[in-house]
């Protein structure tokens, strides 16, 4: 037994550690792009291939430790913790396209608008910051409490949308780099989903309750 | 404690059952449902009751000097321990496999099958030859033996004398098939053997097993039963036990983490 709780650790660390990959390369990506680092960009876009490295290892441990049939808790952590390290790989994915973005940005003139995506970024980065507290404190309640906050990244994504659009159409010569920003703005709201992801997911390993799509299709009986 | 099946289609109803050895009380006020046509495991650390729950359902416990039980048992509404019901009876109806696979070593295949049908005074040897078949090929044995019933029972391998077992206890066509961890002494394949022929069997029998083996549980089992120190702690349907028990408990002995 002392050897499965062992392995089950070790798993839980290769999460974390990808996690913190992650959430790096986000924050790098975001500053890239306001800092219109070329080299920085480089670096978040070359740097993806360690979280989907790390990927592929939890994936190994998982299936390693589902070999020994866990059951119940070890179950559902097993089944949870693969399930956050597709959302973390992801979460990489979105950093890179941000990176892409800031690339070609920081080779053009800046656009003359004002877009909060730092601010985004803050909130869909606390965001991934907390659900990943959450399955470290295995805190059901707190996790519950992430969720709504995605709704706050949505709105400020929509709204930057629509800035970026009526600057767009005033100003046709700047089309081109304010698709890079609609498209950063996108990557920065599913980073956000992600985290909501991830929160969801803790609900289920501490309470065995799934509370995904909620009110749209039935609720699923083990 | 929770019911887990409907009541118009019960099999087994115990209620508050208690079986004492002695001076040692075995089983604690258990009230358990067992649905006709279902698979019901129990589990639990040994000396926890499980095997002796599993006696009770077929008075098999009478068997040991000074056991006694108090509470209620019904078998599809019928109270087994009625006195007028006979023991005897009561075993014809709930049929029994043991861990161990046990023919008798001196009898053929086919004696094997039809010892209990010839000890309850059948005679026909049509129907000893049909109902042979039919219970060989319930166990899945037939293929595997057609060419040499009259070969000795012990010239079988372990797997296939369990089936044997199998097949002579469905031979006098109980309603209920109890099962005592009747793959703890067998192979992988021969274990599969018998996991298949569960599903098979609960098409038309009730089947009650007691295993340790929580994978082969959560593989065969419709709902499972957690029981400690002698009284239920909790059941419900396996899917659920197995990956959310309601219990601390029961949590804790499913994840090995018991005591």
């Amino acid at each position: 037994m002392e050897h499965l709780n062992t392995e089950l650790a070790e798993l839980k660390q290769k999460l974390l550690t990808m996690a913190s990959h992650a959430e790096a390369a986000v924050n790098e990506a975001v500053r890239a792009l306001v800092d219109r680092n070329y080299e920085l960009a480089i670096k978040v876009n070359n740097n993806d291939n360690v979280i989907d490295q790390l990927e592929l290892e939890v994936d190994d441990m998982a299936i390693h430790l589902l070999s020994k049939a866990p059951l119940a808790g070890d179950l559902r952590f097993v089944m949870v913790a693969m399930k956050i390290s597709t959302n973390l790989e992801r979460v990489g994915d979105e950093a890179t396209k941000i990176a892409k973005r800031a690339r070609d940005l920081s080779e053009e003139p800046p656009v003359k608008i004002s877009v909060d995506l730092p601010r985004m970024a803050t909130l869909a980065l606390g965001m991934l910051k907390a659900s990943l507290d959450t399955f470290v404190n295995r805190d059901a309640a707190a996790a519950r409490a992430v969720i709504p906050r995605d709704k706050e990244v949505d709105a400020l994504n929509k709204a930057i949308n629509n800035d970026l659009a009526d600057y767009m159409v005033a100003h046709p010569d700047t089309v081109k780099r304010c698709l890079h920003l609609i498209t950063a703005s996108k990557s920065l709201e599913r980073i956000a989903d992600h985290a909501k992801n991830v929160a969801e997911e803790v609900v289920y390993l501490c309470e065995a309750q799934d509370i995904r799509h909620a009110g749209k299709i039935g609720p699923t009986t083990t | 404690m929770s019911t887990a099946a409907n009541h118009s289609n019960l099999a087994l109803t115990a209620r508050n059952l208690c079986v004492f050895f002695g001076q040692h009380q075995v089983l604690k006020n258990v009230s358990l449902d067992i649905a006709a046509r279902s698979v019901t495991a129990i589990i639990g650390p040994s000396g926890c009751g499980k095997s002796t729950f599993l006696r009770a359902l077929n008075r098999m416990h009478e068997l040991v000097p000074e056991a006694r039980m108090t509470g209620e048992i019904r078998l599809f509404g019928d109270d087994i321990y009625a006195r007028h019901i006979e023991p005897v009876i009561v075993r014809r109806r709930v049929g029994m496999v043991f861990q161990k696979s046990n023919p008798f070593p001196t009898m053929s295949i086919a004696e094997n099958v039809t010892v209990g049908l010839r000890l309850n005074g059948i005679r026909d040897r049509n129907i000893l030859v049909e109902r042979t078949e039919q219970s060989l090929r319930m166990s899945a044995l037939w293929d595997e033996v057609k060419d040499r019933l009259n070969a000795p029972a012990i010239s079988l391998s372990g797997g296939q004398q369990q089936r044997l077992c199998i097949a002579r206890a469905l031979a006098v066509q109980p309603e209920v098939l109890l099962m005592d961890e009747p793959a703890s002494a067998l192979d992988p394949l021969a274990t599969s053997k018998i996991e298949d022929l569960v599903q098979e069997l609960k098409k038309d029998y009730t089947i009650v097993i007691v295993t340790h083996n929580m994978q082969q549980a959560a593989r065969v089992s419709d709902q499972t039963a957690f029981f400690y120190l002698g009284e239920l702690v909790e059941f419900g349907p396996t899917s659920k036990i197995f990956t959310s028990p309601a219990q601390k408990r029961t949590e804790d002995y499913v994840t090995g983490r018991f005591g």
